[in-house]
């Protein structure tokens, strides 16, 4: 019953041209994200950009893990239902990591005024 | 219905038939197979292992001074978090010259490039071509140990250290980096660097073995026999998170 069933054009003994274009499309954008997450990097170097730089740079990351897991790994053609398993635990992740970056900045702001 | 629903006593010879009842078998949630469905929940939760990390990471991180002064003006001290680009700016077979990132950007190349021929064994897979899928399991073991190799090197580099080393608080200069003691700054900056990057390593490990079988498996003719490659699939499933863990792994500790 879970076996799952082979393709229609896989007809034994034919083997059906391979369709291939979509993949190679999605490579490409991926290796145009990293040029740009690169370009970014080294062009928004001071200091006063440091915030702007950093938030081009995680919106571009989670940008290519969209291609990597929508298009790769194809969540976006699965049921409603695994997307949302998938997608809802990985959200708290982030608000995790989010908090305690946050709890990181004060830490450190307490250890260095503690005698001041 | 005209399944029945729970497990009855059957006749010798239907044991053997595939169960087809709602709650013995018969049913796939998410329309997904058992195995692509438990590799997606294992996937999931080895991305609360690398979460975990990188959480502790930025927490860490967060937790020491940035250095302010001009990007140019800027020397190793365990006083502030290294910029990133001053730590990797070795190219093998280029000596001292300063390439920042060059390395790196050249990995993660390698390994975006080894998805996409992942996604062509799949691909090749559902076509039932076994030729095809040969070929591209190939090229991914290929680049996947390319990229190991790659690694290795950036941890020799690392650890050996750059040629001018930090002066230490006891007055020495030190070189390189251990688990205890780096020229590039706080402790925890190189036990982050040998953890993530390790544990990283170890997943791409742990891949290249997996399909360097499927490819024996392959030639062999199991998936023919037994009429879906979707082993692949799964496999595939796994390498795709390794290289969306380094896309993670890039922009947190080499770029940022």
């Amino acid at each position: 019953m879970s076996a799952p069933v082979a393709p229609d054009h896989a007809v034994a003994g034919e083997i059906a041209k391979p369709n291939t274009g979509g993949i190679w499309k999605i490579f490409f954008v991926l290796v145009a994200i990293t040029a740009v997450e690169f370009a970014v990097t080294f062009a928004m170097e001071a200091q006063s950009m440091r915030t702007m730089r950093n938030s081009i740079l995680i919106g571009l990351t989670i940008l290519k893990a969209f291609f990597i897991v929508g298009e790769f790994m194809h969540l976006k053609h699965e049921t409603k239902g695994l997307i949302w398993t998938i997608l809802v635990p990985s959200v708290l992740l982030v608000w995790l990591l989010v908090a305690l970056v946050t709890e990181g900045s004060f830490i450190g702001e307490t250890l260095s005024n503690m005698f001041s | 219905m005209a399944q029945p629903t729970t497990l009855q006593p059957t006749a010798a010879s239907t044991l053997d038939a595939p169960r087809t009842g709602n709650w013995d078998g018969g049913n796939e949630p998410f329309k997904a197979s058992y195995g692509k469905l438990m590799m997606w929940f294992f996937l999931l939760s080895d991305a609360f292992t690398f979460g975990a990390f990188l959480t502790t990471y930025g927490m860490i991180r967060h937790k020491h001074e940035v250095f302010t002064g001009e990007a140019s003006a800027f020397h190793f001290s365990t006083k502030w978090w290294p910029i990133p680009d001053h730590v990797f700016n070795a190219f093998p077979g280029m000596g001292h010259a300063n390439v920042p990132l060059g390395f790196v950007a050249l990995m993660t190349m390698i390994l975006i490039f080894s998805s996409v021929t992942m996604v062509l064994a799949v691909e090749a897979g559902h076509r039932m071509d076994k030729k095809d899928v040969q070929k591209w399991l190939l090229w991914t073991i290929l680049f996947g140990t390319i990229f190991l190799l790659s690694q290795a090197w950036e941890w020799g580099h690392f650890i050996r250290g750059h040629e001018e080393g930090t002066l230490m608080a006891d007055g020495t200069v030190f070189h390189g980096a251990n688990l205890s003691m780096n020229q590039y700054g706080p402790v925890l900056f190189a036990d982050l660097f040998f953890f993530i990057t390790g544990f990283h390593g170890t997943h791409v490990l742990s891949g290249v073995c997996l399909l360097v079988w499927c490819f024996i498996a392959t030639t062999n003719g199991t998936f023919e026999k037994r009429g879906h490659y979707e082993m692949i699939e799964k496999i595939g499933l796994y390498w795709h998170f390794v290289d969306l863990v380094w896309v993670f792994v890039f922009t947190f500790f080499y770029l940022v």
